[in-house]
């Protein structure tokens, strides 16, 4: 007879050691997975780990680490401040599409004025497009008592219908010969997230994502706020009585997460995506729920989470021109990871007794 | 713009198939949340019963076979939740969004070969002479069966709910989760019957969807109906016949913003697609003040010990 039994505290050495027991068990079923799409479980695993670290063109692909780590991170990194609080923004994909369509906008109203200037306030304008969209699920709950999962959720199919029309409409590119999708910022220096060092990867997002981890370990280490965010997760009456606002807290957590899920999309839209289109959203929102539970909602956590989440991005392309492994095989990869880690995370707040249970 | 293209009989008609997944889904989540368990994961659970039912009704040439496997696609995906909140006790929130990840990636894959592919069509009810009724009979009686099934399980839900001892337990489970279990009733047990079934009507409802409502497989083609059968469960107040009410709401907005389309109103397209889920947006505003109807241990984890 096995049985549960609650720890007197949540035990350090789980704590850190559940993620990884996920990744090995993650590594171990995904490979399962890959023989059963008939593909060699070994190689398969080494082709996405590997290869983009140490192989061949490891020169190619280790800047895309970077590139792809730095909009989870970014977006991670807000979400875990709420998820912390028991504030749950599940939205940042719409966020991220409202930041950029934001951003983006300013910069195509200036084209095709040359100024240093413009990216600055598409920044700004980025940031302000995710806030904004975020304040909507915080004001309806603070004012109203709405359930922020929902609304925020729901304002995701609203958003993309939203850049939908963006892209064929108001943004079109007028030198597009009728096809959807804006002017490439790319090709427009004055609105272009370009990298910062060459060949590297690292752009505007990557310090920005940087900035914002110091922020988050900062406020949650020292600041008046950082507590209250704590203190609400773990005894939101004990919260009450110490003096926190609840109404506030959320407003700022939802609010703190928009705007850096806009700001990654802004990054992302002006830099390695280039334009406005109709799907230049590839679901970091949702895959950056993923990397706040596997950083443990530490930031120090999320930066390894993101750069593994943005391995098994970068790995599964290779995976998919050189083993012909369908895209979809990683989605189902990073989701089984997230369960291990829900299931494993059992350890930290109970023990396994092994032998009878005795009569109450 | 010619608003007279619109034949309200049809409309009706059409409402009532757009608003089944709904109605499927949110009844079994109805369930679910009964027992005080709070899934997040209805969105992963229909499209994996999409793509279950989808090939399997390609597959064996049976609609019928092929809801059958939504079914059970569905309520073998819901295990994964019941296992994490029910034994690992992880926290349902994370849980669930988990689940829709994981479905969505899961279903994408199995989709692979199905893509362009036509499903078996679902024969409609032959009612005989009752669907030759002038208006009553086109909009009553002339539908698939899974759209009938959908009504007689919000009935029985209701019934079970209301009148049976089987209900009273499932309620007092979901009430107040402690004193059930120092009555002996086994809570976890219960609670994974209850997870189980709700996978199994979301199930459905996506399989509707893939093999009734657009008749072909696409990725992420349940396109966030799962959300709004959750949405649908607050709206209801957690009354099944409310959400009859809700889903039927839900489906004319559907149907009156694709007939709109069609007829050329001067709204873009895009515009007209958001508005059934800006609308439940405000209509969870509406309801949002009045909490009281909720399951006492909704979403609460149950351990023994503690």
């Amino acid at each position: 007879m096995i049985r549960l039994e609650k720890r007197p505290r949540p035990s350090r050495t789980f704590a850190w050691a559940t993620p990884l027991l996920a990744v090995l068990a993650t590594f171990f079923f995904g490979g399962v997975l890959f023989a059963l799409l008939g593909k060699d479980p070994v190689q398969s695993i080494l082709t996405i780990f590997w290869q983009p670290l140490f192989g061949e063109f490891s020169f190619f692909y280790r800047p895309q680490l970077l590139i792809k780590g730095a909009p989870l991170v970014l977006i991670a990194i807000g979400l875990s401040l709420g998820f912390r609080a028991g504030i749950w923004n599940i939205g940042a994909e719409g966020q991220y599409i409202m930041g950029a369509l934001f951003g983006a906008g300013v910069g195509l109203a200036f084209y095709p004025a040359e100024s240093v200037f413009i990216f600055p306030l598409m920044v700004i304008a980025g940031a302000f497009g995710g806030w904004a969209w975020a304040m909507i699920p915080a004001v309806l709950k603070v004012r109203f008592g709405t359930n922020e999962i929902l609304v925020s959720l729901m304002l995701v199919y609203v958003a993309e219908q939203f850049l939908a029309s963006m892209s064929l409409g108001l943004m079109k590119n007028p030198e597009g010969f009728g096809f959807p999708g804006s002017r490439n910022l790319q090709q427009y220096d004055s609105a272009h997230n370009a990298e910062i060092i060459t060949n590297s990867g690292m752009h505007w997002g990557v310090v920005a994502a940087m900035i914002a981890v110091i922020f988050a370990y900062v406020l949650l280490a020292r600041h008046r706020l950082g507590f209250a965010v704590r203190v609400t997760g773990e005894a939101p009456r004990a919260a009450r009585f110490s003096g926190v606002n609840p109404g506030r807290l959320i407003l700022f957590c939802l609010g703190t997460s928009g705007m850096l899920a806009g700001l990654a999309g802004l990054f992302e839209v002006s830099g390695p995506a280039g334009q406005v289109s109709i799907d230049f959203n590839v679901g970091y929102g949702f895959t950056a729920i993923i990397v706040a539970f596997l950083g443990r909602l530490h930031p120090v956590g999320i930066v390894l989470a993101g750069l593994l989440m943005a391995l098994t991005y970068i790995g599964g392309d290779i995976a998919q021109s050189q083993l012909g492994l369908p895209a979809a095989a990683i989605q189902v990869f990073q989701g089984m990871l997230l369960f291990f880690l829900l299931a494993f995370d059992l350890f930290t707040n109970y023990r396994l007794r092994f032998g009878r249970t005795e009569a109450a | 713009m010619d608003l007279s293209a619109i034949n309200p009989i049809l409309l009706i008609a059409a409402l009532m198939s757009a608003a089944t997944p709904i109605l499927l889904a949110a009844t079994g989540e109805l369930v679910v949340e009964r027992a005080g368990v709070l899934n997040l994961g209805v969105e992963g659970m229909m499209i994996t019963g999409a793509i279950c039912g989808f090939a399997i009704a390609v597959e064996t040439g049976s609609p019928t076979t092929g809801f059958i496997a939504a079914a059970v696609g569905g309520a073998v995906l819901s295990l994964l939740f019941a296992l994490l909140t029910q034994v690992t006790l992880a926290n349902q929130v994370a849980s669930g969004l988990a689940l829709t990840l994981f479905g969505l990636g899961i279903s994408s894959l199995l989709g692979q070969g199905y893509v362009g592919v036509k499903p078996p069509r679902m024969p409609d009810v032959n009612f005989g002479p009752l669907s030759d009724i002038p208006v009553i009979g086109q909009i009553f009686f002339s539908h698939d069966p899974l759209l009938y099934v959908g009504l007689l399980l919000v009935a029985g839900v209701w019934a079970v709910l209301r009148f049976t001892r089987a209900g009273l337990v499932l309620r007092a489970v979901g009430e107040n989760h402690d004193a059930a279990h120092a009555l002996g009733y086994k809570v976890v047990r219960i609670r994974t019957l209850a997870i189980m079934f709700g996978g199994a009507l979301a199930g459905m409802g996506g399989a509707y969807i893939s093999l009734i409502r657009v008749p072909q497989w696409t990725e992420g083609m349940t396109a966030g109906v799962g959300w709004i059968a959750l949405a649908l469960v607050v709206f209801a107040s957690w009354k099944p016949w409310r959400v009859l009410l809700g889903a039927y709401l839900f489906g004319g907005i559907t149907q009156l913003q694709l007939n709109l389309q069609g007829a050329g109103v001067a709204i873009p397209v895009e515009y007209l697609a958001m508005s059934p889920y800006v609308i439940t947006i405000v209509v969870l505003v509406m309801l949002s003040a009045d909490k009281s109807a909720a399951p006492g241990s909704l979403g609460r984890s149950f351990h023994a010990s503690s």
